[in-house]
């Protein structure tokens, strides 16, 4: 489906995420949302997957290009954070580190346990 | 010329031939530190640095890139879709996982923050760190933290993840792509789940549902606080 289409149709969905995002009571981020509404489409074949191929490509492959205004944006933020610069770099390395780990063994447990089950109701 | 720099083609185009060499960079020196997104920011805060160019004349490019990190997130869903098998498999690992690591993270921020003795405002805006910059700017907001550092805490675990992902892969020995996928995602939300795509269909998956799932997660235990 042409390009154009394709854009109009992931913007738009975007676009009723953000009016979803404003009657929600609580602060729900607009983009969540999206993924969630476009996921449900998918689901219900609203939306078939060539109707937005090529966009959903073009940005999943650039995708870590999108984020460059906001790291820059960090400069903004230097005055409150040169203080603490250390530590926090230090916090968010552990951190990540410990996130990581805990959900990775996690999931690999109960992974691990329903293959066990599975052999069991064998 | 000055009024060159605030035309938003700018931004756009700085941005562009900074990744580009990030890219070229990444393909000579094939070390994941070597990450194109790290040093396009890099190269960006660098040349408006040396050249004295205010940062809002270059958000004013930025602002329409930022504009395309919506529909970047809206169509991961066409990734979790196109694994369906995989996620009806691992629904409840994912639940599971997602929910203890987003646990582990917010506290093993708080305790770290403790143990440094740092601020309070800057405890409450590390906590979210794990999440996606938008729920992570309003958990932060509404717990009194200084806003500015949750932004810039996201976006370094973010990209301290991704750079990280294929390496803690190894290093924890996690065999299974799916749980990979929603170790990523959970650490390093949006930024890393970029990275997972590139290691795998399955892993790019779990990683966004991953950010989807810890995302709402943490906001609902964040109401607890």
């Amino acid at each position: 489906m042409k390009i154009l289409s394709q854009i109009g149709i992931v913007l738009g969905i975007c676009l009723v995420a953000e009016l979803i995002a404003e009657i929600l009571p609580v602060a729900f981020p607009a983009s969540v949302i999206s993924m969630i509404l476009l996921f449900v489409l998918l689901l219900l074949r609203v939306i078939k997957p060539q109707h937005i191929k090529e966009k959903s490509s073009f940005l999943q492959q650039n995708m870590a290009f999108f984020f460059i205004p906001a790291g820059v944006g960090i400069m903004s933020q230097y005055e409150f954070i040169k203080n603490s610069i250390l530590p926090l770099l230090i916090i968010c390395i552990l951190t990540t580190l410990i996130t990581f780990a805990v959900t990775a063994i996690t999931a690999g447990l109960i992974i691990k346990l329903q293959e066990k089950l599975k052999q069991i109701g064998r | 010329m000055k009024d060159l720099f605030q035309s938003p083609l700018f931004g756009i185009v700085l941005c562009i031939v900074c990744f580009e060499v990030g890219l070229w960079v990444n393909k000579k020196l094939k070390t994941p530190l070597a990450n194109p997104l790290l040093i396009a920011i890099a190269m960006v805060i660098i040349i408006l640095n040396v050249f004295h160019i205010p940062l809002e004349d270059f958000q004013q490019g930025g602002d329409v890139i930022s504009l395309f990190l919506a529909p970047a997130t809206a169509v991961l869903a066409l990734s979790i879709y196109s694994q369906l098998e995989v996620l009806k498999k691992n629904f409840l690992p994912a639940l599971v996982g997602c929910t203890v690591g987003s646990l582990a993270s917010m506290f093993s921020a708080f305790w770290l923050c403790q143990l440094f003795q740092l601020d309070d405002s800057l405890v409450q805006a590390m906590i979210p760190k794990s999440v996606t910059t938008p729920i992570a700017m309003g958990i932060s907001e509404q717990h009194g933290g200084l806003v500015p550092v949750t932004v810039a805490a996201v976006i370094v675990t973010g990209i301290l993840g991704a750079i990280a992902a294929p390496w803690l892969v190894k290093l924890f020995h996690v065999k299974n792509k799916a749980a990979a996928g929603l170790a990523i995602g959970t650490c390093s939300h949006a930024v890393g789940t970029s990275k997972a795509l590139q290691m795998g269909e399955i892993e790019g998956a779990m990683s966004s549902i991953a950010m989807g799932f810890s995302g709402i997660i943490t906001v609902i235990l964040s109401l607890f606080y």
